[in-house]
C-alpha cells in the first residue's frame, strides 16, 4: 500500500524540441447547420493554412471525441491528407494537452512528422454536454450508483468538490463570480465569442441557480464549432509561416488516486492538477512563477480557481482571493483565457484555449485593432470594451486543462526555446 | 438471473455477468447496505468492483456496515436533466462520509456514498426538510423498493444531530 507522495521528474530531453506552427478554428455558433466531419474540414483547412503547409504537408492526425463526431479516416480522406500515423481517442476536456504530448511522441518514434489534433462538435444543436432532457436508456454498469440520484451532468458530478471549497476554506459566491468577469471582459474583445457582453458580479449571482453553487453564469456556453493545431519538429517549424509556439512542457491525463467520479480520495478539494503540477514545472524547466498568460480550463468558473490553485499560481485555499484580484484580468499580472474561453468564447474541449495562447505567443491576437503598414495588428494594450485582447509582454504561456476533479492535463509554451 | 427494476420512473438494468452490483443491489432490497471487504488487506471499498484498491486483491466478502455517516459534501440541484427529476426539484445529492473506515488507510481516504436526502420513508426530502440538511449533517440510510431484487440506497437525516453546530449550507 503506497500512502507516500510520489515525486516525479518531468522529461527533459524533448524541451524545445517540438513546436505548435498552426491554429485554425470555425466559428462559434449555436446551430452551425453543418455535419462535425464538415466542421473538422473548415478547422482543419484553416490550421494548415495558418501554418503555411498544404494537406500533403500533413501526415498524422490526433482527434477525440464522445461519441459525437466524426473521426480522422474521414476527414483526412476528404482534405486529401494521407496519415502515416492517426488516432481517435475518446474523451472530452483534458484531451488537448495529453494529444499535443502523443503527438510529439508519434513524432519522435518516427512514425510521422507533422501532426494535426482537431475537435469538432455540435456542442449545441447535436450533443450537450449539459444534456439534452431526453428520455434516458436503462441505467445499468457504474451509471448505477450515479443516474438513479439524479447526477449525471458535469455540473452535478463535480459540485461536491467546489462546496467543499467553500467549506473549508470560506470561498464566496462572488469571489468565483470573478471568474466569469473576466472572462466576459476578454471576450468583448474577441470578436468570434459567442457572448461580448461583459457581465458583473451582481449579473453572475442573479443568474438562476443550476445546482449550487454554480448559477447558469458558472456555466460554460454549449456551441457548435471544430478547433485545430499543427504539431511538429522545431527543425521543421523554423522556416513555417508564423512564429513557432516552442512546447517546453506537457502532462496528461495526470490522474488524482481513485480517478472515477466517487471523491473517495480526499481532501476533495485538491484537483489532479495538484498531482500533475511536479511533472509539468520540471518538464518545463520553470514554474508558476514564470508564466505571463494562463488558459485554465473553464467549464465552470470553479474549474479555473482549482486548476490555478493546484498548479501553484496561489496558495491553495486562496483560489478565491486570487481570481477576484485583477491578476487574471488583462492587464493584470498574469491574465487566464484571453479569449473568453468556454465560459464566453465557445466551448470546444479545450483545443480553443491552446488556440489563443499561440496567438498571444506570436503577438498576434485576433482582436479589433487596427492592421498597420506591415500587414501586422497594431496592438493598443487598451482593454476597453472592443478593444485590445494581446497581453503586452508574452514569453510564457501555460494551458490547464480539466476532465473531471480527478484527471487534468497541461501544456506550457514560450516564444523561443 | 438478470435483475431489472424501476425507480422513479427510470429502468434499471444488472445483467448477469455483473456480479458485483447484483449482488449489491439485492443486499439493498433485504435492507442491508453491506460492502466488499477485501480477504487479503481488510479494508473495504466503494462503489462495489472487481477489485481491491489498496492491495489488488479479489478475494472479497460482503460485510454489513451501520449504514451512518455524515454529509461531508452536496449539490442543491434547482435546474433538473434527467426527466425523472423534473417533479422533484429542488433536490439534494449528498456525499455521504460511512462512519466506518474514516481516514482510512490514510487520513484522506474514506468511504464516501453519493445518494439523495430522503424523508425517513424513503421519498425525496420536501423543501423544509432540504432546508434543514447540510455538511455536517447526521445521516442514516435508508432503501427505496425498485423490484424484487434491487432497491435505491438513500439518506434520510439521523436522530442525533450535532449539538450546538448547524450544519454548514450554501450561502444565499
Amino acid at each position: 500500500m503506497q500512502t507516500t507522495e510520489h515525486v516525479v521528474e518531468g522529461a527533459r530531453h524533448l524541451r524545445g524540441r517540438y513546436a505548435i506552427v498552426g491554429v485554425g478554428e470555425t466559428t462559434y455558433t449555436r446551430g452551425a447547420g453543418m455535419t462535425t466531419r464538415a466542421l473538422a474540414c473548415w478547422a482543419i483547412r484553416n490550421a494548415i493554412q495558418d501554418a503555411g503547409l498544404t494537406p500533403r504537408d500533413v501526415d498524422g492526425m490526433l482527434a477525440y471525441q464522445l461519441g459525437d463526431s466524426t473521426s480522422s479516416t474521414f476527414v483526412a480522406g476528404d482534405l486529401g491528407i494521407r496519415p502515416d500515423f492517426f488516432m481517435d481517442v475518446y474523451g472530452g476536456g483534458s484531451s488537448t494537452e495529453a494529444l499535443v504530448g502523443l503527438a510529439m511522441g508519434a513524432i519522435e518514434a518516427g512514425m510521422c512528422s507533422t501532426v494535426v489534433i482537431y475537435r469538432a462538435m455540435n456542442g449545441y444543436s447535436q450533443s450537450r454536454i449539459g444534456g439534452t432532457g431526453r428520455p434516458e436508456s436503462a441505467i445499468a454498469g457504474e451509471q448505477l450508483h450515479e443516474r438513479p440520484y439524479g447526477w449525471s451532468t458535469p455540473g452535478q458530478l463535480f459540485a461536491p468538490s467546489f462546496m467543499r471549497h467553500m467549506y473549508e476554506y470560506g470561498t464566496r459566491p462572488e469571489q468565483v463570480a470573478m471568474v466569469r468577469v473576466a472572462h466576459s471582459r476578454h471576450a468583448s474583445n474577441n470578436p468570434k465569442a459567442l457572448h461580448r457582453k461583459r457581465v458583473t458580479v451582481e449579473d453572475v449571482l442573479a443568474s438562476r441557480m443550476i445546482c449550487t453553487p454554480l448559477h447558469l453564469l458558472d456555466c460554460c456556453v454549449e456551441t457548435d464549432n471544430a478547433t485545430a493545431i499543427v504539431v511538429t519538429s522545431i527543425e521543421r517549424a523554423r522556416d513555417l509561416r508564423h512564429p513557432p509556439a516552442v512546447i517546453l512542457g506537457v502532462v496528461g491525463r495526470t490522474c488524482k488516486p481513485r480517478p472515477d467520479m466517487h471523491y473517495q480520495h480526499g481532501p476533495i478539494t485538491a484537483v489532479a492538477a495538484k498531482w500533475a503540477a511536479p511533472r509539468l514545472w520540471s518538464a518545463a524547466g520553470l514554474g508558476p512563477q514564470d508564466v505571463d498568460v494562463t488558459g485554465s480550463y473553464d467549464a465552470f468558473t470553479f474549474t479555473t480557481m482549482l486548476q490555478l490553485e493546484d498548479y501553484g499560481f496561489c496558495t491553495k485555499g486562496e483560489g478565491g482571493a486570487y481570481v477576484a484580484s485583477g491578476t487574471i484580468e488583462l492587464g493584470g499580472q498574469r491574465p487566464n483565457n484571453t479569449s473568453g474561453g468556454h465560459l464566453c468564447e465557445g466551448y470546444t474541449h479545450g483545443v480553443s484555449m491552446v488556440v489563443e495562447n499561440v496567438r498571444q505567443l506570436r503577438h498576434d491576437a485576433d482582436d479589433s485593432c487596427p492592421i498597420g503598414a506591415d500587414g501586422r495588428r497594431a496592438h493598443t494594450y487598451d482593454y476597453r470594451e472592443g478593444g485590445c485582447r494581446q497581453v503586452r509582454t508574452v514569453n510564457v504561456t501555460a494551458n490547464m486543462g480539466w476532465g473531471t476533479p480527478a484527471y487534468g492535463s497541461a501544456l506550457v509554451m514560450a516564444r523561443t526555446a | 438471473m438478470a435483475v431489472s427494476g424501476q425507480y422513479l420512473g427510470m429502468a434499471l438494468s444488472i445483467p448477469d455477468l455483473d456480479g458485483d452490483n447484483a449482488a449489491y443491489f439485492r443486499f439493498c432490497a433485504q435492507g442491508e447496505l453491506r460492502l466488499q471487504r477485501c480477504k487479503a488487506c481488510t479494508l473495504m471499498r466503494y462503489p462495489p468492483g472487481p477489485a481491491c484498491p489498496w492491495c489488488a486483491g479479489n478475494a472479497f466478502e460482503w460485510t454489513p456496515v451501520s449504514g451512518r455517516g455524515t454529509i461531508y459534501s452536496y449539490t442543491e440541484v434547482r435546474h433538473p436533466v434527467q426527466p425523472a427529476f423534473r417533479a422533484h426539484v429542488p433536490y439534494l445529492v449528498l456525499l455521504v462520509e460511512l462512519d466506518e473506515q474514516r481516514a482510512r488507510p490514510t487520513e484522506h481516504e474514506a468511504i464516501r456514498i453519493i445518494g439523495n436526502l430522503v424523508t425517513a420513508d424513503s421519498a425525496l426530502a420536501p423543501p423544509e426538510l432540504i432546508q434543514a440538511a447540510g455538511i455536517g449533517s447526521r445521516v442514516r440510510v435508508v432503501f427505496a423498493s425498485a423490484g424484487t431484487d434491487v432497491a435505491i440506497p438513500l439518506w434520510t437525516l439521523d436522530a442525533g444531530q450535532p449539538a450546538g453546530a448547524m450544519p454548514w449550507r450554501y450561502p444565499e
